[in-house]
């Protein structure tokens, strides 16, 4: 017997914003496929035209919830670059351990609150907290630690404080950082737990070949700027994000959609654990190896894994940009601003993939342009023929009903993606 | 509300139902309540949570109290709402975007909605209007300012709610709380803030890490305007670095209107 089905998900649950899934397959045949974007436009592009540039970080940090760092990085970058700025070195080493602690939190509320769940047979976190409880505070300790080391450099961990062109309105206490150190360092043990409770789960052995886009490490795992690299084998400087992003419109989404060498690429931890394996510090490296991940995957599940091993590698890097932090002298936090007219572009890899920003001033430093592009935004067109791939491999197998409606949900989730984010 | 034994200095606690919802937002100021991991748990006791789109997968229609995140911008979304306004017994306004329309209505400020599209989308068609807060749409119980809110203060405001307590918020502006920590007055060193004229409750969260106050929770009841006008100029910073913050939030939006129309007629006299 051929397999018949309809499957609609409306607002998708344990996902940031509002995404529905589609999927029709009649007598073994997929008739429709696909990922719905409905979340509201807010518009921030528009909104900060004719805004100070000291509106751009503040005002485009609240695109995300979840990302307000990054964004807020972003920003500051491309506000820097259009005025010929260049950072102390004190001051991209704080803003790389603040991005750290964003990656750790935002990857362990990932894997835990809204990954975990689909493996365990639970609606929820909540559900988890009886028969898990050294897991569920494992996650919640993973993320206090994260959270207040964002605290104490960013100075709040959602929207920052601290974090202003030019540096930071201030520098974090020294014992306060030393004592994050010591944290870090008592983390690593929960991280190899947490590798031992994912090392149980069955990661659905479904692949599709995709092309990779990430940041190029020069010496080591990239996060901040430089050129931008796919597995295709395209290379692009930052300044021509545009040509790595090609962004359209769908009629079935609010939010873009993006190509490159394809029909479709995705961003995101495992495009880059794909294209800069080499460069993961040892114990993430091993962590990797642990899920066989050590050449290049293309099972979008296996994003799971890759936030996880990049867990490990940012605690690892944290340690050490901590060691070099408290090895020098503070310096002053905050350079002074001279705007003149311009613009430039900041490309940071966030927890979901690589985030631009890109503004264009005028003499008077106010904003002529602003554009956004956003990670979720490039891994839309892959989440969607994903899911027509995923549908034709189940009325292959003639899967029933509830077991495609769960893989469909658990490959969205893979990809964690963060839909108000990327309509913005 | 169910009653399950719990009680609170010997007096009975009921456990009430609670959900919460998001419109045209970030979605960041649920995730503070998340981002409480030390009290989490407990806090997550206080209630029975029976919607949480971002964390959990089951529904319910059902419900005590509604928290709502973000704000109107588009008809969808009005309905959306007064469907929740009929099912909620206490219905509260979670954060700036709710309460004001938070950063969603700086893009009220053009004239021209069409350029507003344009802008973004190009000749792509995609539906919108002028974002409004949740008040302009249905009663709102009870507001929680911020952006984001901060977390202590939304769970005392729970405890409240679930203890049948009365929930005022400060009619003072935040530099009150700033100035009672000691800290150096950013005005000293060259920062804008509208810590003088932003209502209190946040416990001087921004100026605390040197950023001066950008009003996210609107104007304090006691501010005085005219007087927190003369000490900008008396600092030498720019009036429009001001209105830039003023404007940033909605909820100035009214004392930004009246200041225009006074600056107008004193400049016709």
């Amino acid at each position: 017997m051929k397999l018949s089905c309809d499957i609609s998900v409306k607002r998708l649950t344990r996902v940031e914003g509002h995404g529905n899934i589609e999927i029709c397959i009649k007598d073994g045949l997929v008739e429709k496929a696909s990922w719905d974007v409905v979340e509201t436009p807010r518009f921030f592009e528009a909104m900060l035209v004719g805004k100070r540039y000291e509106n751009a970080p503040y005002i485009s940090g609240r695109i995300c919830g979840i990302c307000s760092i990054g964004h807020t990085l972003a920003s500051i970058r491309a506000v820097e670059r259009a005025f010929g700025m260049t950072p102390t070195s004190q001051t991209e080493k704080l803003r790389l351990l603040l991005k750290h602690m964003e990656t750790l939190q935002s990857h362990i509320l990932h894997l835990y609150f809204l990954a975990a769940p689909d493996f365990l047979n639970a609606g929820s976190v909540l559900e988890l907290i009886e028969p898990h409880p050294d897991e569920v505070q494992r996650a919640a300790r993973i993320k206090l630690l994260a959270n207040d080391g964002a605290d104490l450099i960013g100075g709040r961990r959602l929207h920052p404080t601290r974090t202003v062109v030019g540096g930071f309105t201030m520098l974090p206490d020294r014992s306060a950082l030393a004592a994050l150190e010591r944290r870090l360092q008592a983390v690593i043990p929960d991280l190899k737990q947490a590798a031992e409770l994912f090392a149980s789960f069955t990661i659905p052995n479904f692949s599709r070949d995709t092309e990779w886009v990430s940041l190029k490490g020069e010496k080591g795992y990239p996060f901040i700027g430089g050129q931008i690299i796919s597995s295709d084998g395209v290379v692009k400087e930052e300044d021509e994000y545009l040509a790595m992003t090609n962004e359209y419109m769908v009629d079935h989404s609010t939010s873009k959609w993006s190509r490159l060498s394809r029909e479709s690429m995705a961003v995101g931890a495992l495009a880059r654990v794909n294209n800069n394996f080499s460069f993961l510090h040892p114990l993430a490296g091993e962590t990797a190896a642990l899920f066989g991940l050590t050449g290049i995957s293309h099972n979008p599940y296996m994003n799971n894994i890759a936030q996880l091993v990049e867990c490990v590698h940012v605690v690892e890097d944290s340690i050490h940009l901590i060691g070099e932090l408290l090895g020098s002298p503070w310096q002053d936090p905050r350079q002074g601003v001279t705007v003149r007219e311009g613009k430039g572009v900041g490309a940071v890899e966030v927890p979901r993939g690589i985030l631009y920003h890109y503004y264009s001033f005028d003499s008077n430093g106010r904003i002529i342009k602003a554009d956004c592009v956003i990670p979720t935004s490039q891994n839309n067109a892959n989440i969607h023929y994903d899911l027509h791939e995923l549908a034709t491999v189940m009325a292959d197998q003639g899967k029933d009903d509830m077991e495609i409606r769960l893989l469909a949900e658990m490959l969205v989730r893979a990809y964690d993606p963060c839909i108000s984010c990327s309509v913005h | 509300m169910k009653k399950d034994g719990r009680s609170y200095l010997g007096v009975e606690v009921k456990r009430p139902r609670v959900a919460f919802f998001e419109l045209s937002s970030c979605e960041g100021c649920q995730l503070q309540i998340l981002n409480n991991e030390a009290t989490l748990f407990s806090f997550l006791s206080l209630v029975e949570i029976v919607n949480f789109r971002e964390a959990i997968s089951s529904r319910s229609d059902e419900y005590d109290i509604a928290f709502v995140e973000g704000s109107v911008t588009r008809a969808d979304e009005v309905e959306r709402l007064k469907r929740i306004r009929k099912r909620a017994g206490v219905l509260v306004a979670l954060g700036s975007c709710a309460c004001f329309g938070g950063v969603n209505q700086l893009k009220n400020r053009f004239d021209d909605l069409e350029w507003v599209k344009r802008e973004v989308y190009g000749d792509h068609s995609v539906e919108t209007m002028e974002t409004q807060p949740l008040s302009a749409f249905v009663e709102v119980d009870l507001s929680i300012y911020g952006c984001p809110v901060k977390k202590e203060e939304v769970e005392e405001i729970v405890t409240n709610l679930v203890l049948g307590k009365s929930v005022d918020h400060p009619r003072y502006p935040v530099c009150m709380e700033c100035t009672a920590k000691g800290n150096t007055c950013l005005f000293e060193i060259g920062e804008p803030c509208l810590g003088p004229i932003t209502r209190a409750g946040c416990d001087s969260w921004c100026p605390d890490n040197r950023m001066g106050c950008w009003g996210c929770r609107g104007v304090a009841d006691e501010a005085n305007i005219p007087q927190f006008r003369e000490v900008i100029r008396k600092h030498n910073i720019p009036e429009d670095v001001m209105l830039d913050r003023m404007e940033c939030f909605g909820g100035f939006r009214h004392i930004l209107a009246e200041m225009k129309e006074q600056d107008e007629k004193g400049q016709m006299e």
